[in-house]
């Protein structure tokens, strides 16, 4: 019995695993490859074909997501390591209070947060319609419709992701090995550089981990805040499931997409190095 | 290292072999269920009234309509519910049609119930599926007395549910062009302004596959009920062009409206009803209907499947087509209404109005898209009829463009 234990501790979460993991991706992985259409059903016919073509058609939506993804996922980096920074080492007594402020839009549904800056950055509203009033931006300047819009809206949405891991990681970091360092006469940048940069690399894998995911494949803010050429492979899954009841191309795309951002991180992982990025990124 | 990274990096023992093998025998058995198709044989009449005969009266009804689709005060269900007594809860959950369709299909192939007794959806694909899937609850016309008193005969003879076998109009409106007047100074009467490249980026077009469809080949002349496939892929190559000319600057759903209104596009395709929403409160957006022709849609009520008060559902359907209840409805949400004498009844409201409620129940009573004439009802084309293959052909020529 007692070597059973373990065992029946893990089962809630195999079920767990099973029931809403397993059970819906093999489903999924039987429908992609189907033929048919919603009306007169769908039939097994093992159609790879299902995938090439839907790869095929959508390659440039989906080389997009992955630039829109690796783009905003960078531009997030950029801002949300300092900002964790000044949180973990600067902030002093105050943390909390940052960390709530960060944390505050998210009581905001996530398309309200992104409709929202249709109202700001509409092209005569109250940021730029000021600005061409002054004469400071010329008439037709616009960033709603662009790929600025798009790209600027993952990153809005997705940051605090990448800000908590980052800040979990340097919490963590003990300042008296940054003192260590000093006292062997590393320059504060070295110091940096040498010690609180990798040790902090975990946190920095995960908060890529937890954006670069997410922001691939989200189709809300290329719906609402891009134009003509912003289409994202969110959108495309999305119309190929519900507009057009076309659960093949739908479930295809969708496990392209995650095999894509699967090798994805696979290789990123290798490429930063450890299995402690790991065993980090898991905890 | 999480057991995900492992299996792909460490070589597999033979326990791990087992254990593909058994992830694939999973596969192949989860494999053999499709998902099922159930297209609906035509009811028989005894079926119908065996259906009904069983149903009774629960004094609750649940309405799923659009936004702003309802006087604020709710006036014409508040009416219902003292005349009849029957309580009602009115939900504005549906955006789109397909969207609301790709929710609620599941549910309803299930054979579950999808916890509204009316729903509203545009005569389109969507609705065809609805119908042909056997999702909407074959009407009781004995129990009809207003429609068939009240509906104006176009309402009563519509090629995509013939005799309101399944659906009763809700209300109709026009597809026309919209444009903020503090922007565009020049009339607009043509289609083709929407191709102008001198407006270009400031033109928004409809993301939905049959509305641009429809434009663009109103555009080249062509009459969208009776186009075929050579007609779809004319229109797609216009529409294209005018995209990669970038004067499309956005392919909208319902945002179209605010964001003509904010003036980021200067003229887009637009609805009616909404265009006049906007102009009561105030906003330079004017709507016209193009000289080459716009689109009809209408609006159904239908009871889907699995209801649970059908009885009451149908009540409240009648309701709305008395005379009185209509005009109340319309002069709020100003599209075609089914019922003709909501005319009348809103030019005599009119001869005892003051001031500028006179003045907008007049405009009312005026406007060729509240109550088109004969010669307005002929510069508007009805939507095209698509079979399930036919879907398979168009939807794809138009999201090209769309959703490039």
């Amino acid at each position: 019995m007692r070597r059973l234990t373990p065992y029946l501790l893990a089962l809630p979460s195999w079920m767990w695993l099973a029931i809403f993991l397993v059970v819906p991706m093999v489903a999924m992985a039987s429908v992609s490859l189907q033929t048919g259409n919603a009306i007169d059903g769908f039939a097994m016919t093992f159609s790879f074909s299902n995938y090439t073509e839907a790869i095929g058609r959508y390659s440039t939506q989906l080389a997009r997501s992955l630039l829109y993804g690796a783009l905003a996922t960078v531009a997030m980096l950029v801002i949300g390591y300092p900002v964790a920074y000044f949180i973990a080492f600067k902030a002093g007594a105050r943390k909390s209070m940052y960390l709530f402020l960060l944390l505050l839009p998210f009581f905001v549904s996530f398309v309200l947060r992104t409709i929202s800056w249709n109202f700001l950055l509409a092209d005569n509203g109250i940021l730029f319609g000021t600005l061409k009033g002054w004469g400071l931006l010329p008439a037709d300047f616009h960033v709603l419709a662009t790929t600025v819009a798009v790209v600027g809206g993952l990153t809005y949405n997705f940051l605090p992701f990448m800000i908590l891991p980052i800040y979990v990681a340097l919490e963590r970091v003990d300042p008296r090995v940054v003192e260590a360092a000093q006292d062997l006469y590393a320059t504060r940048a070295a110091a940096f550089r040498r010690v609180v940069l990798p040790l902090s690399l975990p946190g920095v894998f995960a908060g890529v981990l937890m954006t670069f995911v997410p922001a691939t494949a989200d189709p809300i803010n290329a719906a609402i805040l891009g134009g003509t050429s912003n289409t994202m492979i969110g959108n495309i899954i999305q119309t190929a499931y519900l507009t057009n009841l076309d659960y093949p191309t739908a479930s295809a795309l969708s496990f392209t997409l995650m095999a894509v951002l699967l090798v994805g991180i696979f290789i990123y992982a290798r490429a930063l190095g450890t299995e402690n990025v790991l065993e980090a990124a898991a905890r | 290292m999480n057991p995900l990274m492992r299996g792909m990096t460490q070589p597999r023992t033979r326990r791990d072999v087992f254990r593909l093998a058994g992830f694939s025998a999973a596969g192949l058995a989860l494999a053999a269920c499709g998902v099922q198709g159930q297209k609906a044989a035509p009811p028989k009449a005894d079926a119908v009234a065996d259906y009904w005969a069983k149903q009774k009266k629960n004094g609750k009804v649940v309405f799923a309509n659009w936004p702003e689709y309802m006087p604020e005060d709710k006036g014409p269900l508040e009416k219902f519910k003292k005349d009849t007594g029957i309580a009602y809860e009115y939900k504005e959950v549906i955006q789109e049609n397909a969207e609301f369709f790709g929710k609620a299909d599941p549910v309803l192939r299930a054979g579950q119930s999808l916890g509204y007794d009316i729903v509203v959806m545009t005569n389109g694909i969507q609705l065809q599926h609805m119908i042909e899937l056997g999702y909407a609850v074959p009407l009781d016309h004995s129990k009809l007395p207003n429609f068939d008193a009240n509906a104006g005969q176009k309402y009563k003879e519509r090629s995509y549910d013939p005799g309101n076998k399944y659906t009763v109009p809700y209300t109709s409106g026009v597809t026309g062009i919209a444009y903020n007047t503090k922007y565009v100074k020049d009339e607009i009467t043509s289609i083709e302004s929407l191709f102008d490249p001198k407006y270009k980026g400031r033109v928004g077009m409809m993301a939905d596959a049959q509305e641009i469809a429809n434009f663009g080949m109103i555009a080249l002349g062509i009459d969208p009920e009776k186009s075929t496939e050579a007609d779809w892929n004319k229109a797609g190559e216009k529409l294209k062009a005018q995209r990669d000319a970038g004067i499309v600057r956005k392919y909208y759903d319902q945002s179209y409206i605010d964001a003509v209104s904010k003036g980021d596009v200067w003229l887009t395709m637009a609805w009616s009803g909404d265009v006049f929403q906007r102009q009561l409160a105030g906003e330079p957006v004017k709507f016209v209907v193009p000289a080459e022709g716009g689109t009809i849609w209408t609006d159904n009520m239908l009871i889907p499947k699995g209801a649970a008060n059908p009885v009451d559902a149908l009540m409240l359907m009648d309701y709305l087509y008395q005379p009185a209840v209509a005009a109340e409805l319309d002069e709020y949400i100003q599209y075609v209404t089914p019922v003709p004498a909501v005319q009348d009844l809103l030019r005599e409201k009119a001869k005892t109005a003051k001031g500028e409620d006179k003045k907008a129940l007049e405009d009312m009573v005026d406007s060729p898209l509240m109550f088109p004439s004969e010669a307005d009802y002929a510069k508007l084309r009805n939507y095209t009829q698509l079979t399930t293959q036919q879907e398979q052909v168009f939807n794809p020529i138009f999201q090209s463009i769309t959703q490039a």
